[in-house]
């Protein structure tokens, strides 16, 4: 049963995160769990990191003026985190939903720390923030995983590429430092936070049975023996 | 004319903003703090004018929002009212974008900082609304802790005459009609300060605000606040 951070009150619903960085294949996993909950018949309901335009608004308006601290640009991510959190996130744990979280608070912890604020700050900020029931990290060599990601040459966002950072003047060389010391923030995360690790260099079918594995032991006793093979539900599921 | 100050550490009420590398303040940080009708403009305006006169370089700050927000970026986004935890963390984001970009190089520059408001109204408008005190302290962690805070009480029935016939009309938040304290809007705004008001009371030992009458008429109470104010920065020399 999911819980606030702070030990406060437990909620019907059950959450669970995916973390990883840009190109790990989180994102891919969690809509295949996504489509095997619901053809379960469960309430379930996806958010993802950064969905409200406030934030998207706000940076790229502080990026054309060079405006945003390390600090005022993790408080921007903690309101927007906030009001999903308050609209969304939080009510449906109450109704008892299955509350999908394309990143979570781990985001912001990697990201901020990454950008020079204080993880024992950062966690107060998120404190009031459920503690997933599981919380998936999706192991992925950087190299591998900014491959997958940069093989287009795909335009960079300046936060994204971690500009502000001054790690180079190059924004793929700054993309890569950037994402190497996220990968760094993750792992010392993973006992602490008790990640439930997967290899992101597996079979995308081998990782989602994993990951079904895991989460079978959060349905309700009704929904506990449901196939959980990759193909049998692809059968099973709705039209 | 003044002498020079010499440069002090910024203390902070938590773990500070660790990436910044001049942490030193050569001016003061002087906050004024009370609800709307407490006399904070007024008073601000002739300190700043005494402290001129006396050869200071003043600046004042106030809670306004910052360049960066601009303003009703967030309302516009939405039709729903938002979350309480929501509403905090967006004016701390525009309290820190006005600390690291105005506050924190004024004081590096030697500047006197007259706060119209700091972080204690924010804490005290979200107490009061069920957020709990420790995590906004917490929230705070990066905020200066100022040289001196003084807070203008005037009881909330005195303060409801000063803003209507200022304005003709109560502010919605200040009335706290969010609450739903009362339907009758002259009650809720009674509740809601005295719900401030008390905030402001436990906050007091902790943050070392000092409670000064603001009942009085505004040269009493620019007298007693300028007397604290010179001597604390005669004690700096």
């Amino acid at each position: 049963m999911a819980k606030e951070a702070s030990g406060g009150r437990a909620y019907k619903g059950k959450l669970i995160v995916v973390e990883g960085i840009d190109g790990s294949g989180k994102s891919t996993q969690l809509h295949l769990l996504d489509k095997w909950l619901r053809s379960l018949g469960l309430n379930v309901f996806f958010t993802e990191w950064n969905s409200s335009d406030v934030v998207k608004e706000i940076t790229s308006k502080g990026k054309k003026k060079a405006l945003l601290t390390p600090t005022t640009f993790s408080l921007l991510h903690a309101t927007d985190f906030a009001d999903r959190y308050e609209r969304n996130i939080s009510p449906l744990l109450e109704a008892g939903y299955f509350v999908l979280a394309d990143r979570y608070i781990y985001t912001a912890l990697a990201r901020d720390v990454v950008r020079g604020c204080t993880s024992s700050w950062v966690r107060k900020v998120y404190s009031f923030a459920a503690a997933p029931d599981t919380a998936f990290y999706f192991r992925v060599p950087p190299d591998i995983a900014m491959d997958r990601i940069l093989e287009g040459r795909p335009k960079l966002k300046y936060y994204e590429a971690g500009m502000d950072l001054n790690l180079s003047n190059d924004e793929y060389e700054s993309y890569r430092i950037f994402q190497t010391r996220i990968v760094e923030q993750y792992e010392s995360m993973v006992k602490k936070d008790r990640f439930a690790v997967i290899d992101g260099t597996l079979d995308i079918e081998e990782q989602q049975n994993l990951m079904r594995r895991q989460v079978s032991r959060l349905l309700p006793p009704s929904k506990g023996r449901a196939p959980i093979e990759l193909s049998k539900m692809q059968e099973a599921g709705p039209p | 004319m003044t002498q020079q100050v010499a440069a002090r550490p910024l203390k902070f009420y938590g773990d500070g903003i660790s990436y910044l590398t001049r942490l030193e303040s050569k001016g003061s940080l002087i906050v004024v703090e009370g609800p709307d009708g407490s006399g904070r403009s007024s008073q601000i305006d002739l300190i700043t004018s005494h402290l001129e006169a006396a050869g200071h370089a003043v600046i004042t700050t106030g809670l306004k929002r910052s360049e960066l927000i601009g303003s009703g970026i967030l309302e516009a986004k939405h039709k729903l009212p938002l979350g309480k935890k929501t509403l905090a963390l967006f004016y701390a984001a525009d309290f820190a974008d006005q600390l690291e970009h105005k506050i924190i190089p004024a004081l590096h520059a030697g500047y006197v900082v007259l706060a119209d408001r700091y972080i204690y109204t924010l804490m005290a408008r979200s107490s009061v609304r069920g957020i709990p005190r420790s995590w906004s302290h917490d929230l705070f962690g990066f905020a200066i802790k100022p040289d001196l805070v003084f807070y203008l009480d005037v009881p909330p029935e005195e303060l409801f005459h000063r803003v209507f016939q200022k304005y003709g009309s109560l502010d919605y938040y200040e009335s706290g009609a969010d609450m739903g304290l009362s339907d009758d809007l002259y009650e809720s705004f009674i509740l809601y300060q005295r719900g401030i008001a008390k905030e402001f009371r436990v906050m007091e030992a902790k943050y070392g605000i000092l409670r000064i009458d603001g009942g009085r008429g505004i040269p009493e109470v620019n007298a007693e606040l300028q007397k604290r104010i010179d001597g604390y920065l005669r004690s700096l020399r």
